[in-house]
């Protein structure tokens, strides 16, 4: 009989974790835990620790206090054993340009007592037709496949990516996806941080919210979602930049949470679409404002995040 | 669990290092093309020099006219007969060596920079040259016997000292900047994340150093042979053990220079630095011993000192490896410091 998850150990225990740069604290007491074979994302805006947290998970950097135990060890000291078995893709690697797709492999490959066989490799990121080709000459989403590659050679246990689709067009992101699903479907285990709700919602098991450096949340994204109560999201903006106080806002029916976009646009969430839009329509028309723009959606990460801080995820 | 060979991380880090040289034209152009430009150029210079004529001024009045005459007929002198104020012109700029003159009593008199070497020789020339046509006679007889010998001319002593500025170039250059380049691009710190063995990576670019040392020696020896005739007098062994160290140790302070650089600026000005004082006191161009007395235990000690030495007792000399085993020490001890510390120092992110 195959136990359950929870009873299995974790690939990664990450305990009160708080790393300093002068007088910025990046990490404030992160803790959190990922399950052997699941994938784990933290998800959370630019600068809230993220790549900290992953860079120390990775033993590239070291916590000033706090403990990090991966498959059951310490960087501290067992450090070779745990190169041997994790992969990872960092933020900004650019691979030696003068090489081919293979070489590269190759060099890596060389690395590992025991790694996957670069031909073998080269099949699962789709690079095939790009075998023989320079690195330099590959466009951003094939780089990006190859770095995943490269994390994939020396057959890792646990696989760490830093913002692995960021800057790619909407067919690589896809198409890097299905990589990370089919590593996981192997049996895999995934650590990844982005900020992009799609992509978190999409791959990731369970996810924690980051900001300041403290997990602000966690949970699955379905049970993140259902936290906040809230059915609905509507988002509207008002023509000739006119303004309704907050407060007006927050006392139609339904409403939940109040808070700003982007866009100079305004999202109200709420319980009760029905309730809610008639009345501030009534509100808007008794003000003489007008509407450029009205949407409902069904809540996302994103108004996690923004009921949780008040900011909008990429704005934050 | 024992891998084939061409797996092990050694060999591919090193087989990477030479593909990625290979594959830069402009790295190869500086290492095999540019010194057979400079060799080809300083030789050509210095190949058929004639003995150096000096330029003398006489200053024009009644008894120049036979003066330049005897002067002419000494030989080794060009006379050039100018009115008082442009002769002396002439040597205050540098222009003539010695400026003579014999005034109504029949005196010499002699203008020149006693610390300028073509005054001196100058002066000497001259005055030989009158005082015998003014019927003074040589006490004792002479014989002369000039030497123009292989092996002494300067581009005999010029081709060992470009070999070892060419290694030291190709060594802390090559390296340096590959280094720099790959820490910018964050490919350390991603290689830092594997299990590499950093001593590997590191040793991985000594040894690339050695696929083209042989090219490098080759071509820049052959050519000086060859075009110039220039004397391979010592063993192949120890001419291959002294550019071997040399090489190894400038690899290994190519490898100190880029352990912490973060930018190609920082590092082109550390290895300016590291370079310069070797270019100007090694004895690459000119003889080293032209400096003061106190400075030569330091200049005994840099690496392009201890190499161009050796190599130049080895090819010129025939000198044995007893007898190079001071500078070989030398360059061994280099190369161990250098390593070593690169390894400690070197920053990975």
């Amino acid at each position: 009989m195959i136990p359950a998850a929870d009873v299995l150990p974790p690939a990664l225990e990450v305990t009160g974790l708080v790393k300093r740069y002068g007088d910025v604290t990046a990490v404030a007491g992160l803790s959190l835990a990922v399950r052997a074979g699941e994938c784990f994302g933290l998800l959370g805006p630019n600068g809230a620790g993220k790549t900290t947290t992953l860079e120390i998970c990775e033993g590239l950097a070291t916590a000033d206090e706090g403990e990090v135990r991966l498959l059951g060890r310490a960087w501290r000291t067992d450090a070779g054993w745990l190169r041997q078995r994790i992969g990872l893709a960092l933020q900004e690697t650019q691979l030696a340009e003068k090489l081919t797709v293979y070489e590269t492999l190759r060099l890596f490959a060389s690395f590992y007592h025991a790694p996957r066989m670069v031909n073998d490799v080269i099949p699962l990121v789709g690079l095939e037709e790009k075998r023989d080709a320079r690195v330099g000459t590959l466009s951003g989403g094939q780089k990006q496949r190859l770095a995943i590659a490269c994390a994939l050679v020396g057959d890792p246990k646990v696989l760490f990516l830093d913002e692995p689709t960021t800057g790619l067009d909407p067919q690589s992101r896809r198409q890097l996806w299905d990589l990370i699903e089919a590593y996981k479907r192997a049996g895999g285990t995934v650590v990844l941080t982005t900020h992009y709700m799609d992509e978190a919602e999409r791959l990731c098991d369970r996810i924690a919210i980051v900001d300041h450096g403290r997990v602000i949340a966690e949970g699955t994204p379905r049970a993140l979602v259902g936290s906040i109560g809230a059915e609905h999201v509507i988002r509207f903006v008002l023509a000739d930049g006119a303004e309704v106080p907050s407060a007006l806002l927050e006392a139609l029916p339904g409403v939940r949470v109040v808070a700003g976009t982007r866009d100079d646009g305004t999202e109200l969430q709420c319980t009760a679409v029905h309730e809610t839009v008639p009345a501030l329509l009534g509100l808007l028309a008794q003000r003489g404002a007008r509407l450029a723009d009205l949407r409902t959606h069904a809540p996302t990460l994103e108004d996690v995040f923004v009921s949780l801080t008040g900011r909008a995820l990429r704005e934050a | 669990m024992a891998k084939p060979f061409p797996a092990l991380s050694i060999v591919q880090l090193t087989l990477v290092r030479i593909k990625e040289f290979v594959r830069e034209p402009e790295a190869m152009f500086w290492s095999f093309v540019f010194p057979l430009l400079l060799a080809a150029g300083l030789g050509i210079a210095f190949r058929s020099r004639p003995p150096e004529q000096l330029r003398v001024a006489l200053v024009r009045d009644a008894a120049s006219d036979s003066l330049e005459r005897v002067l002419e007929r000494g030989g080794g002198l060009v006379v050039d007969v100018l009115d008082d104020s442009t002769a002396l012109m002439r040597l205050r700029t540098g222009q003539v060596a010695l400026v003579a003159d014999r005034d109504a009593g029949g005196t010499l008199r002699y203008e020149f920079d006693p610390e300028r070497p073509d005054g001196r020789a100058a002066r000497f020339l001259v005055n030989d040259a009158l005082q015998r046509a003014a019927g003074r006679p040589d006490p004792v007889p002479v014989v002369e016997r000039t030497v123009r010998e292989r092996g002494s001319r300067y581009i005999d002593f010029f081709i060992p000292g470009l070999l070892g500025m060419n290694l030291m170039s190709s060594g802390i250059w090559g390296i340096a900047f590959s280094v720099v380049t790959a820490r910018n691009r964050k490919l350390l710190k991603r290689l830092a994340a594997t299990p590499m063995s950093r001593a590997e990576y590191l040793a991985s670019y000594l040894l690339s150093r050695l696929g083209f040392l042989a090219a490098e020696v080759v071509v820049i020896v052959g050519f000086g042979a060859l075009a110039f005739n220039v004397p391979v007098r010592g063993s192949v062994g120890v001419f291959a053990l002294v550019t071997l160290l040399g090489a190894l140790a400038f690899s290994g302070l190519g490898l100190l220079v880029a352990s912490r650089a973060t930018t190609v600026e920082g590092a082109s000005g550390l290895a300016n630095l590291v370079m310069l004082p070797q270019w100007i006191f090694s004895g690459v161009f000119f003889s080293s011993k032209n400096f003061p007395d106190a400075l030569q235990p330091f200049i005994s000690l840099l690496p392009l000192t201890a190499t161009v030495d050796a190599l130049r007792g080895n090819l010129l000399q025939g000198s044995g490896l007893v007898e190079l085993a001071p500078h070989l020490g030398i360059i061994l001890a280099w190369l161990v410091v250098t390593f070593g510390l690169a390894l400690r120092l070197f920053r990975w992110r």
